[in-house]
């Protein structure tokens, strides 16, 4: 987009002077970029591609392993159960508390967009969960969640709302799956909320002052101006927190790893599990490469839609 | 009255659930810490309140676990990592948002895809580099780690802020006899200063947050950070120590709270103008 934009402004300039401007500028930018260059290549780029080539070898930490073909990916898809069901449960965990974060950041959005008191703390207050150490805070949700002394059972056990004792959270596969979504959803939101209700805040006022002189009511306010409006927004989000919570660690890790019977892993946990007391990194690289190409497809398909003319 | 009593159910009645459920876990960190080993498991009493409130768990924690240790550990590399990536951030900010030169979009999209290659990813394959580099149980492994995650972020914060800035304040400094490193440290530097903040605010707490790399790479127990300290020393097998889980969990908290409460304006602007902007 910036290129399309720069090529516009520079169609005035003369094209030497232009060229001119490029050739002064290119080393100085070159310097610029050397130390990141440098980090990223050193600790991310060559990682990323020796990574490519353990998960093809039987390396472990003290043995570097020799190349045994797509003899990895072969055992974990046709073989290893648990990889398929912490696949599906990436997924899982991704859709759902994809769905929650949006629909409850957005609404926290509007109602912070109001005007009411104490709104400066009340902004500061709901954005704590997404700056506290996610695993300090995944930590008193697995108190909150205890088997025998579950504060939550305890509330909902006096607010009628269960029959006492309340549910064993972390003894079936649905109700732990259920923990480890709301922790996320929980953790997850305010970053939705905060982002929409700066988008919020650009919107210009008078677009609704204008449609309410049409007579346009609450409901179509909202569909017509406000979505519209918001939707590169939305979209930004989305992506940012879409490849977070697919490559989420922190919370399946500390809340379940697993349990009950590894039924709660999701890829993150399930690569370590692997690579770290299983010992076998090139079967632990494999696992979490499978990550890579499905983030690919959804960046694609965000990025198409935020680049679609409106 | 009507008017009042449907602002409690659309706006105020909404508000209180919501900062109830953000506020609740923090609040039952707090409460566990102060109560006795007795009280701690004992449902017949209300357990939303303490009745003799204690200090026992807070002694342990100071005399009895290293956990003083993992809090200066985890300050060094907040800070130096958070040093080094706003170092070249800074700089691939401004090259990226304020200069012309072949190749810009490119690296600018290739940090972008950076994106795509989270922690999880990458901490096998990091951990065979940590290892020949001899960099075990040793700070500089994060310190050297942390900014992969931290210089995309902020980079990318800062190419907006730079691309604010009006090219006319430097192009008049250039006219009267600057250079471009001069240009770039007097002007387009000190007024991207407020951008800087925030990119500096949020590579400080997603550095004091991290938890996967220091899992790997610290296993001594001396060389731990807080997160990773707390979850591998304070739960042993199936038994959880919670009162002094909870009372580290909390300290543990407090100073990326308080760095947040006095400059939350930052980290709004921080977090939004990626969003917003994007």
């Amino acid at each position: 987009m910036s290129t399309a934009t720069r090529r516009v402004s520079g169609a005035g300039v003369s094209r030497p002077l232009h060229l001119r401007l490029i050739e002064r500028e290119a080393p100085m930018g070159y310097i610029l970029l050397l130390p990141t260059l440098l980090v990223l290549g050193t600790f991310l780029a060559w990682p990323f591609l020796f990574g490519l080539w353990l998960s093809v070898t039987s390396a472990e930490l003290s043995d570097p392993g020799h190349f045994i073909g797509f003899g990895n990916y072969n055992f974990e898809f046709k073989i290893d159960h648990p990889f398929w069901t912490s696949f599906w449960n990436t997924f899982l965990y991704t859709g759902v508390t994809t769905v929650f974060k949006f629909t409850l950041g957005l609404s926290m959005a509007l109602l912070l967009n109001q005007i009411f008191p104490l709104q400066r703390f009340v902004r500061a207050a709901l954005l704590l969960p997404w700056i506290i150490p996610t695993v300090l805070s995944t930590l008193a949700w697995k108190w909150m969640f205890d088997p025998t002394f579950s504060v939550v059972n305890w509330v909902a056990v006096h607010l009628h709302l269960v029959a006492a004792p309340g549910p064993n959270w972390f003894g079936g596969t649905s109700t732990a799956m259920a923990a480890l979504m709301i922790v996320n959803t929980w953790r997850g939101m305010p970053f939705y909320g905060i982002a929409f209700l700066a988008g919020l805040q650009t919107i210009p006022l008078d677009l609704y002052e204008a449609a309410r002189v049409d007579g346009a009511n609450r409901w179509q306010q909202f569909l017509h101006i406000t979505l519209p409006l918001l939707r590169p927004v939305l979209l930004v989000v989305l992506l940012l927190s879409t490849i977070l919570t697919f490559a989420d660690f922190q919370v399946p890790f500390v809340l379940t790893n697993g349990a009950p019977y590894n039924s709660t892993h999701v890829l993150a946990t399930w690569a370590y599990q692997w690579g770290v007391p299983g010992g076998a990194i090139g079967l632990g690289a494999s696992v979490s490469l499978v990550l890579f190409p499905v983030l690919s497809i959804i960046i694609a398909g965000v990025l198409v839609l935020l680049r679609r003319p409106e | 009255m009507d008017r009042l009593a449907g602002r409690w159910i659309r706006i105020y009645i909404p508000i209180l659930l919501f900062i109830l459920i953000t506020l609740f876990p923090f609040y039952w960190m707090t409460v566990t810490s102060f109560k006795s080993a007795s009280e701690l498991f004992d449902f017949n009493q209300s357990p939303l309140f303490v009745a003799a409130p204690t200090l026992e768990w807070y002694k342990i924690l100071f005399f009895q676990t290293n956990f003083w240790h993992w809090t200066v550990n985890t300050t060094i590399v907040a800070v130096v990592s958070t040093s080094i990536s706003l170092f070249c951030s800074v700089l691939a900010g401004y090259a990226l948002g304020r200069l012309r030169f072949r190749g810009a979009d490119a690296i600018g999209w290739g940090i972008f895809i950076t994106y795509l290659v989270p922690p999880t990813l990458l901490f096998l394959p990091l951990a065979f580099v940590i290892r020949d580099l001899h960099l075990f149980n040793n700070l500089w492994a994060l310190i050297l780690t942390y900014p992969t995650f931290l210089i995309p972020f902020c980079t990318w914060l800062l190419i907006g802020y730079f691309k604010g800035i009006p090219r006319e304040l430097e192009e008049s400094a250039l006219v009267d006899g600057a250079s471009r490193w001069q240009a770039m440290m007097r002007i387009a530097i000190p007024l991207a200063l407020p951008g800087i903040l925030s990119a500096g605010m949020f590579a400080f707490t997603l550095s004091w947050n991290e938890f996967l790399y220091s899992l790997i790479f610290m296993n001594d127990s001396l060389s731990k950070t807080i997160p990773v300290g707390v979850t591998t020393e304070f739960i042993k097998g199936d038994e959880f120590y919670w009162g002094v889980l909870m009372a580290a969990a909390l300290l543990g908290s407090i100073p990326v709270a308080l760095l947040y409460s006095f400059f939350v304006d930052y980290f709004v602007a921080g977090m939004t103008a990626g969003a917003v902007k994007g």
